[in-house]
């Protein structure tokens, strides 16, 4: 009954939890993007549903639920249709590795109930593998589209995923030469040990890896598959009503993603400021502060992204290669031996 | 793509992609088709006339004061240029010339439509290379000087704002005042554009380099207005033949050097710099007297021809009126700017990428409304 209840009912409630929590808090970023876009764009936003437009989210989705299901003639109606699918399943099941919070989280009847779904010993690589397949929903759409701005956006992603992937797994190895161990749980926990996020250990590997997830994710200034002043919307071009909106939906919640990840690997996870300085105690001495300081951490994230994509140009084709393959990836690269060297020499 | 037997990823060359004419950064109903290598356009033919209107049909039957308004749906975004620039066709023609006080309200009206023009292209050109938020900074200030427009003649964009001979309305109380506070702080937000745009490494990079045009071709195309100062020609109608009360005023005229579309960025915010200025002085040393030139109230002028031009937003706006002695032009063609400077996309777009295509259209600062007519 013990094994039933520990290994199947917590992780499908948690599951259930973290599905739906997610879920809301890309409705919510929706919101956000037009909140924060209205507000550096010295406007308003939306105002009308709810107060402050904070039901806003639900009337888009509303909305393009009741839309017109639209499919190109000539499309190839089957990947056409699976392609969204492909692109934002792999965005939720990703959050099955996050650590929320620490292993040791409350008990409940006797039952310890950790602040995650599940810790897998090989958590990173779980992470890059699923979210790339992200972007094959992305090509498959472009594809199956049968038109063209469709078909240059579809390009443009797979080149960008060929070219930002390698630079992201590469800012990622000084991490884990510093904690030694590919579980995120175990990042963070060698982060605690440390007293240091790695942040301060390896800034020239943070700023790379957000820098790659933001292309990873087709965010501004790296929006090139959408571009919608050149392609007019990219990829997705074809797609309209709840399609369209699975495609929006999985932009958003890979966003989430790679600022979990960022704030995981990077910022210490759910640890408060100065982990190892007993003073300041008192900043963990509220309920689920693990939580709370994860979120408030991946917020700030979040809002980085938004402010990049309204306050920067775009990149063009080439010469977001060029900054991939020419300062990107030899940038990583020089990170990966430094900091192998130096791990070499202090602990040898 | 992938069900045509003909076209397929692998064997096929070179693609052919008909950009507009609905397409969000084309300006309007334009269609570039384009042909492609991959990313890289191999070739561009621009497709117009998809807003065409007959304008100056319409010149040859309606009288003279009548054709006034529909000249303003030409180039929508200056309209008042357009009134400008035929006013004077007409009162040149009819030997006659607007008063002081009038001129004085010409030039202002006109350099704040400069102005509101410039912040039209600036923030379209920003979007069509992703920066975004530009966009709503130029619109606020635009705001500001359709108010103004508002106030004075009751029209925000299509604005009818003179009549051949002088103007139709006083200036409103307050008027001057507002204009004051306007240009005061004007200069103050071109500054604040430029920090999201001039220094920017991305900014730079799409513009750098992109659309570039020898002074030499640039005269050889005909190009004109910021197309052609981009180039580092300085040829300004309102220095070069002064028209209006123009030469009463001190301005520089701005010119790039490379001649790309980094340089005609910095030009046109440059002008708009230049456009207040010139305001500023100008609403000090407002003139009084009357704003109408004493003339018949039907406007039959002498047979003949004239060909008058004025330096528009966009570059040389002309006009060439031939009149039968009746009240109606026998003919009355324009010169539009875009019209001329559009040519020179196809030699600026090749050998770019897409992207840079949407850039280009955007440097030219085209209106569709007066490339068609």
């Amino acid at each position: 009954m013990d094994f039933a209840i520990d290994y199947i009912l917590i992780p499908f409630i948690k599951i259930f939890i973290v599905f739906n929590v997610v879920a809301g808090v890309v409705a919510l970023l929706t919101l956000a993007e037009r909140k924060v876009a209205a507000w550096i764009q010295v406007r308003l936003g939306p105002m009308r549903v709810g107060p402050y437009g904070i039901l806003q989210p639900l009337a888009d989705g509303l909305k393009l639920m009741l839309k017109e299901d639209i499919v190109p003639a000539g499309a190839d109606k089957w990947i056409f249709t699976l392609a969204p699918v492909i692109s934002l399943v792999p965005a939720f099941i990703v959050f099955a590795v996050i650590p929320f919070g620490p292993a040791d989280g409350f008990t409940i009847l006797g039952h310890k109930i950790s602040y995650f779904i599940t810790d897998l010993n090989i958590g990173v690589l779980y992470v890059l593998s699923i979210s790339s397949v992200g972007i094959i929903g992305i090509i498959l759409g472009g594809w199956a589209s049968n038109s063209k701005y469709p078909l240059l956006g579809a390009l443009r992603s797979a080149a960008q995923m060929v070219s930002y992937e390698v630079p992201l797994g590469f800012s990622i190895i000084g991490v884990l030469i510093l904690a030694g161990s590919l579980s995120l749980v175990k990042i963070v926990e060698a982060q605690k040990a440390a007293g240091f996020w790695y942040v301060f250990l390896q800034p020239v590997g943070f700023i790379l890896f957000f820098a790659c997830g933001i292309a990873e994710t087709n965010r501004a200034p790296f929006d090139l598959p959408e571009a919608e002043s050149e392609l007019v919307a990219g990829f997705h071009t074809e797609y309209s009503g709840f399609r369209f909106s699975l495609y929006f939906l999985a932009e958003y919640a890979s966003m989430i993603v790679v600022s979990c990840m960022a704030v995981t690997l990077f910022w210490g996870g759910w640890l408060r400021p100065f982990p190892n300085v007993h003073a300041f105690d008192f900043l963990d001495a509220f309920p689920l502060a693990p939580l709370v300081w994860f979120a408030a951490k991946v917020v700030v994230f979040i809002y980085a992204y938004l402010w990049f994509r309204w306050t920067w140009p775009r990149y063009r084709y080439d010469q977001l290669m060029k900054v991939g393959w020419q300062w990107l990836l030899p940038l990583a690269m020089a990170n990966v031996i430094v900091t192998a060297v130096l791990v070499l020499l202090l602990k040898g | 793509m992938s069900t045509k037997e003909e076209q397929t990823l692998f064997d096929a060359s070179e693609i052919t992609v008909s950009m507009g004419p609905q397409h969000p950064s084309t300006h309007g109903v334009l269609q570039v088709k384009l042909k492609l290598d991959g990313e890289r356009v191999i070739d561009a033919e621009c497709v117009i006339g998809y807003l065409h209107r007959g304008v100056e049909k319409l010149g040859e039957a309606q009288t003279y004061g009548q054709f006034v308004p529909t000249l303003d749906r030409m180039d929508y975004i200056a309209a008042v240029s357009n009134c400008l620039g035929y006013c004077e066709a007409v009162e040149k023609l009819l030997s006659v010339t607007a008063p002081p006080r009038a001129q004085y309200i010409r030039v202002i009206m006109t350099e704040l439509n400069r102005i509101t023009s410039h912040l039209l292209w600036l923030g379209t050109h920003a979007i069509d290379l992703g920066a975004v938020t530009v966009f709503l900074y130029c619109f606020r200030e635009r705001e500001e000087i359709l108010k103004i427009f508002e106030n004075y003649c009751g029209a925000r964009l299509t604005t009818h704002m003179f009549r051949i001979g002088g103007t139709q309305y006083e200036i409103y109380d307050g008027f001057q005042d507002q204009v004051r506070v306007f240009v005061k702080d004007f200069p103050k937000k071109v500054d604040e554009y430029e920090t999201l745009l001039t220094e920017n490494r991305i900014w730079i990079g799409r513009t750098r380099g992109v659309g570039v045009i020898s002074a030499k071709d640039a005269i050889d195309m005909g190009l004109t207005g910021p197309s052609l100062r981009g180039s580092g020609v300085e040829w300004d109608i309102r220095k070069a033949k002064p028209y209006a009360a123009y030469s009463d005023f001190e301005f520089d005229i701005p010119a790039g050097e490379a001649g790309d579309t980094y340089d005609r960025y910095m030009v046109r915010l440059e002008e708009m710099r230049q456009s207040a200025r010139i305001i500023s002085q100008a609403v000090e040393k407002i003139p009084d007297g009357p704003l109408m030139a004493k003339m018949s109230k039907i406007i039959k002028p002498p047979i003949g021809d004239i060909y008058h031009s004025i330096e528009s937003p966009k570059g040389e706006l002309g006009y060439y009126i031939v009149s039968d002695g009746s009240t109606q032009a026998y003919r009355a063609r324009v010169r539009p700017p875009s019209f001329v400077n559009l040519q020179s996309l196809k030699r600026m777009v090749a050998g770019h990428m897409v992207a840079d295509v949407v850039a280009i259209i955007g440097t030219l600062d085209i209106v569709l409304g007066e490339i068609d007519r």
